[in-house]
């Protein structure tokens, strides 16, 4: 059968389109990260190469400190989001209990809800308890909407398994907590990987939520938002060529490392 | 403790951190504002509860335009998002062949770069001055005065480029899951590709349109960040009302009663969207 000209030449010309048109904002800030800038503040047109803000990338003090608070957010929120959010999953997953269409409503409505709501919200628990704000109700935030993300992704993984496994365990005599750990954890740690490297990207991300409950602290992107008004200094599109890379890296590693596993099973 | 009781209480006891957790800081909140929104006062002399429900219907009056232009401009980021990426989607899940995965990694690329970064490199690329405009000037093809940023027009771009790999991944999701033998078995019915893609394929694939279509209005009717870098006075959203009147004017009341309005305009929006459409294509897959 003769395949039709659109499927054959269109369709995926439109498809290398809309690569193109999804590649060029991140083309633009590589380009920009390693454009010259006189005064230090980034101009819109083109002024020569230079590797300088690669090599001064923590020369800004208060930009690295935003973004060592990012990074601490991140770490923080995802491991006690991962704590808390692994043993919602099983129960979720695994139990059926009065509660657990609640439970499930929670988790969607916590996704789906939009950001400037949730931010307002917890804002506004804050402000009506007199809580300041800083870096712990920023971790408050990122905790609250991270454990939902986590128990999706771990609760879809968990009805995929079979019980029969851990149930195997059970019948040779392990206790149910051994089994949890013997059987259970290795099983869902792939799993658990990928919901903290989306919980921590999620974190490092977050702009909208953040800006509500931040107070004076400042996370990386709140201080790149901060520095629209009086000019990006070249060292933001550096970090953010550096996160991007790091991202990139960590995905592919993690799927190179899946291909093998599943290659050698 | 009998092990009857004590499998009962296990969930309770499993999700009980994660409850308490969602339960102070989600569901609290929410419940919070509602009160924080009837409340009357100013950040200096303290607000008190006074039941003042007509906040609501002054919130709407006053910010009616807000309202409009932020379903205006979500609705439209996301329909050409959802038109610009559903034959992308189609053709990776069908054609992709051994590019499948490389292909999708590139265009999920974004999720990458910091959501701020994302819509200031457009900043950079519709500048006045910038990459495209400059150019464009440079070779005289557009008068000098021409401009992009802080029109609609820049807005609703870069909304629309941010929801572009979220739109596709439920839709991706959802074409890849078609068992390839039902679209085969309408050919062999004598359907036409029209047929088949209106009749087999569209069908099939709308529990990721559904998806992708929630997840991205949600998140550009509620988002401020692309009014706020890309756009001007004249381009303000919702969201930049209630970060201003929360953050920076200190005006609680006003600013819950927004974020309730918002939040209440949304699910009810979904709802009647599910029951549109979402159990007609259910009454199709059973019938």
């Amino acid at each position: 059968m003769r395949v039709p000209l659109w499927k054959r030449a269109i369709l995926p010309s439109y498809v290398f389109l809309v690569l193109a048109v999804t590649l060029v904002p991140i083309i633009v800030m590589i380009v920009y990260s390693l454009n010259d800038a006189p005064h230090g503040r980034l101009s819109f047109s083109w002024q020569g190469f230079t590797t300088e803000w690669y090599r001064e990338l923590f020369a800004i003090p208060d930009l690295t400190s935003a973004l060592v608070t990012s990074l601490e957010i991140a770490a923080l929120s995802t491991v006690i989001a991962v704590a808390i959010g692994t043993p919602a999953a099983i129960a979720l997953a695994r139990h059926r209990f009065r509660g657990r269409a609640v439970g499930d409503l929670v988790i969607l409505a916590d996704i789906a809800a939009p950001s400037v709501v949730v931010g307002a919200s917890l804002l506004g628990l804050f402000v009506y308890l007199g809580v300041s704000r800083g870096f712990g109700t920023i971790l408050i935030a990122h905790v609250a909407f991270n454990v939902a993300f986590v128990v999706i992704v771990l609760q879809s993984r968990l009805q995929d398994l079979d019980p029969s496994l851990s149930e195997a365990a059970r019948d040779l005599g392990s206790s149910p907590l051994n089994a949890f750990w013997l059987v259970t954890v290795p099983v869902i740690f792939p799993a658990i990987l990928s919901a903290a490297l989306l919980a921590a990207a999620l974190s490092i991300d977050d702009f909208i939520i953040t800006s509500f409950v931040n107070g004076q602290t400042l996370t990386f992107p709140l201080w790149v938002y901060g520095s629209v008004k009086v000019g990006i200094p070249p060292q933001v599109f550096a970090m953010g060529t550096v996160i991007f890379l790091a991202g990139v890296a960590i995905a592919v590693a993690g799927v190179v490392n899946a291909r093998r596993s599943a290659t050698a099973s | 403790m009998s092990t009857k009781l004590r499998t009962a209480v296990v969930p309770y006891l499993l999700s009980l951190p994660a409850a308490v957790w969602l339960g102070a800081f989600f569901v609290l909140p929410l419940l919070t504002i509602l009160g924080v929104s009837l409340m009357t006062g100013n950040s200096i002399d303290g607000f008190t509860l006074t039941w003042n429900f007509s906040i609501f219907g002054d919130a709407i009056s006053t910010y009616a335009t807000q309202f409009g232009r932020s379903f205006l401009y979500g609705g439209i980021s996301t329909a050409v998002a959802l038109v610009a990426m559903y034959p992308v989607a189609y053709w990776i899940a069908f054609h992709g062949g051994r590019f499948k995965s490389v292909l999708l990694f590139l265009l999920l690329l974004p999720f990458f770069v910091s959501f701020v970064i994302r819509i200031l490199a457009w900043q950079f690329i519709l500048a006045d001055d910038g990459i495209v405009l400059g150019a464009l000037k440079s070779i005289g093809l557009i008068p000098d005065q021409t401009h992009v940023l802080s029109t609609p027009f820049a807005v609703v771009a870069g909304l629309t480029y941010d929801a572009l790999p979220f739109m596709l991944l439920p839709l991706y999701v959802a074409l890849q899951r078609i068992d390839q033998s039902h679209v085969e078995a309408a050919a062999d019915l004598y359907a036409t590709a029209a047929d088949r893609f209106r009749s087999v394929i569209l069908p099939l694939s709308a529990p990721g349109i559904y998806a992708g279509i929630v997840l991205v209005a949600i998140t550009n009717i509620g988002d401020y960040l692309s009014a706020s870098i890309l756009g001007g006075p004249s381009t303000t959203m919702i969201g930049n009302i209630i970060q201003t009147q929360y953050v920076n004017n200190a005006n609680y009341p006003i600013a819950s009663a927004l974020a309730l309005i918002l939040m209440v305009t949304l699910m009810l929006a979904m709802a009647v969207y599910a029951r549109v459409f979402g159990t007609r294509t259910l009454q199709e897959h059973i019938g």
